[in-house]
């Protein structure tokens, strides 16, 4: 599926998700400065943060926005890098499998400490 | 690394009225029996107009005729003579030595192109990608009707493609181009800047076939707009220029 | 049959910032920006899973953060991060054909359109408002 998307499509959600993760990117490093950087990051405060379902919806967001972004760029760069039928399909279905990973495994994170259980 | 003596010391005092010399540095290299490129190094007086074209065809006269160069126009409009000169792609007939103001001037072949030997590199790539874009006019009625004039356009219409159909094909921006230096895919600023000269112009009918061509992986999206083509391109036609015009129709800001 | 030697530059020729003006030095901190946030976001998200280990976990894993290097990195993140969103967004613009010039007859010396003092404003900008993202982060994580 990957493969047989159009480059114009996918190039369109590069850019969106870009142009959305600037935003709310901007107001998740805004949050550390409601109060002293370094109380901002205490124990507590973080699991407020997460704990605030429109925040953690946020961070949701962020991940899913910032994955998708960053590993069609990785894509990207990959492909100009090397050619060849292989390299290419490995390159798009690799970017893709690391991009579901991080996106379940920073979800892990939220969700869990959303729930409470730590 | 061959140096050879000076043409002055050997040609007449008739012919050596320049004040000056440069070092010209050839890069020699032949695929069929060579591991690596040399350089042959050669004094060569030069003159306020002489070009870069011409001093290497005085190597060729005087020192080494197997130096081998394409070139046709010398006017910087066949698009032959393209080549690495001092590090950057030009015209070697465009290029005059003095405005290289440097006392070694270094010629190499175009990069990401196969060398033929020494500064001859082959074409063929740039041709068939150039091809792949459809470089005419796509209309049903191409042929014109008795009775029926000619497909007229306003100047500003003209105005549109103008600039992009003095492509001489010559390969500086593609040579240029930083995605061309690692993806043997890329189409290449040269053919992308020929698809929106078509695409722009009010006759043609053939946009959407067009950007069907070049929206693909090794398309128009590989293009980053770092700009080289067009700060290396002889003849003014600003291939960043058109490509993003052009990746503005796929992205919805032209119609 | 064998492949034909292409005579490209290769990633050193990509790389080389120095040939074609401040165009070609964008073209590559956006790169090295963009793989560099990579880098961080992946790390970023390890970092803040050691949350689930409970206080203990997670001040461990401040402490190792809170430190002059760790201090460092996260500047050059700031400073990488500024860079790649005002720079994307200059990128982008020229994308949709945004401040690119307007197609006309071109006269010696042929001065490229597309390459004019907007584009260039943006980068320095860029560039800029990135050194003070990073200096002003740099006063947030030592000012206190």
């Amino acid at each position: 599926m990957v493969n047989k998307m159009r480059e114009s499509i996918i190039m369109k959600i590069h850019y969106g998700t870009a142009l959305a993760a600037v935003a709310l990117v901007a107001v998740h490093v805004l949050m550390r400065l409601t109060q002293s950087f370094s109380e901002s990051l205490e124990y507590a405060n973080v699991i407020a943060n997460y704990q605030f379902l429109p925040y953690a919806g946020m961070l949701e967001i962020i991940l899913i926005l910032l994955s998708i972004h960053g590993f069609n760029g990785l894509r990207v760069i990959l492909l100009e890098l090397k050619q060849g039928k292989k390299y290419e399909k490995a390159v798009s279905y690799g970017c893709v499998a690391a991009m579901v990973g991080l996106i379940a495994y920073g979800s892990r994170t939220i969700i869990m400490v959303n729930m409470g259980v730590v | 690394m061959t140096q050879v003596p000076s043409i002055a010391e050997e040609q007449t005092a008739k012919s050596s009225s320049s004040s000056k010399s440069v070092k010209l540095r050839i890069a020699k290299y032949n695929p069929e029996h060579d591991g690596e490129s040399k350089f042959m190094e050669f004094s060569i007086p030069y003159e306020r107009w002489t070009t870069v074209l011409e001093a290497i065809l005085k190597v060729k006269k005087h020192f080494d005729h197997s130096v081998a160069v394409r070139y046709s126009c010398r006017q910087a409009t066949c698009g032959s003579c393209g080549m690495i000169i001092n590090g950057k792609p030009r015209l070697a007939c465009f290029t005059k030595i003095s405005e290289l103001d440097s006392d070694v001037v270094t010629v190499e072949p175009m990069n990401n192109f196969p060398i033929i030997r020494d500064l001859a590199v082959r074409f063929e790539r740039l041709f068939d990608t150039h091809n792949k874009v459809k470089p005419y006019l796509i209309r049903e009625d191409s042929e014109i009707k008795s009775n029926e004039k000619e497909f007229l356009q306003s100047p500003e219409e003209v105005e549109q493609y103008i600039q992009f159909s003095n492509c001489i094909k010559c390969g500086l921006c593609n040579s240029a181009c930083p995605t061309m230096a690692t993806d043997s895919s890329f189409i290449g600023p040269q053919a992308l800047a020929q698809a929106y000269r078509y695409v722009a112009d009010s006759r043609d009918k053939g946009k959407d076939t067009r950007l069907k061509i070049i929206d693909e992986s090794h398309g128009i999206w590989r293009c980053h707009f770092a700009g080289s083509c067009s700060q290396v391109c002889p003849k003014g036609v600003d291939p960043a220029m058109g490509i993003q015009f052009l990746r503005g129709y796929l992205l919805g800001f032209r119609s | 049959m064998e492949p034909i030697d292409e005579n490209k530059e290769g990633i050193g020729g990509m790389i080389n910032p120095r040939r074609y003006g401040i165009e070609r030095v964008a073209y590559l901190l956006m790169r090295l920006s963009g793989l560099g946030l990579l880098a961080y976001f992946i790390g970023h998200i390890y970092e803040t899973s050691s949350i689930l280990k409970g206080e203990v976990g997670w001040d461990e894993f401040l402490a190792i953060t809170q430190t002059n290097e760790g201090h460092a990195i996260l500047a050059i993140v700031i400073a990488m991060c500024v860079f790649h969103t005002v720079n994307g967004i200059r990128v982008m613009l020229g994308h949709g054909g945004v401040g690119v010039g307007k197609p006309s007859r071109p006269d010696y010396p042929y001065d490229p359109a597309s390459q004019n003092y907007r584009h260039k404003i943006g980068i320095y900008s860029a560039i800029v408002l990135a050194a003070i993202a990073m200096m002003y982060g740099l006063a947030v994580m030592y000012g206190e």
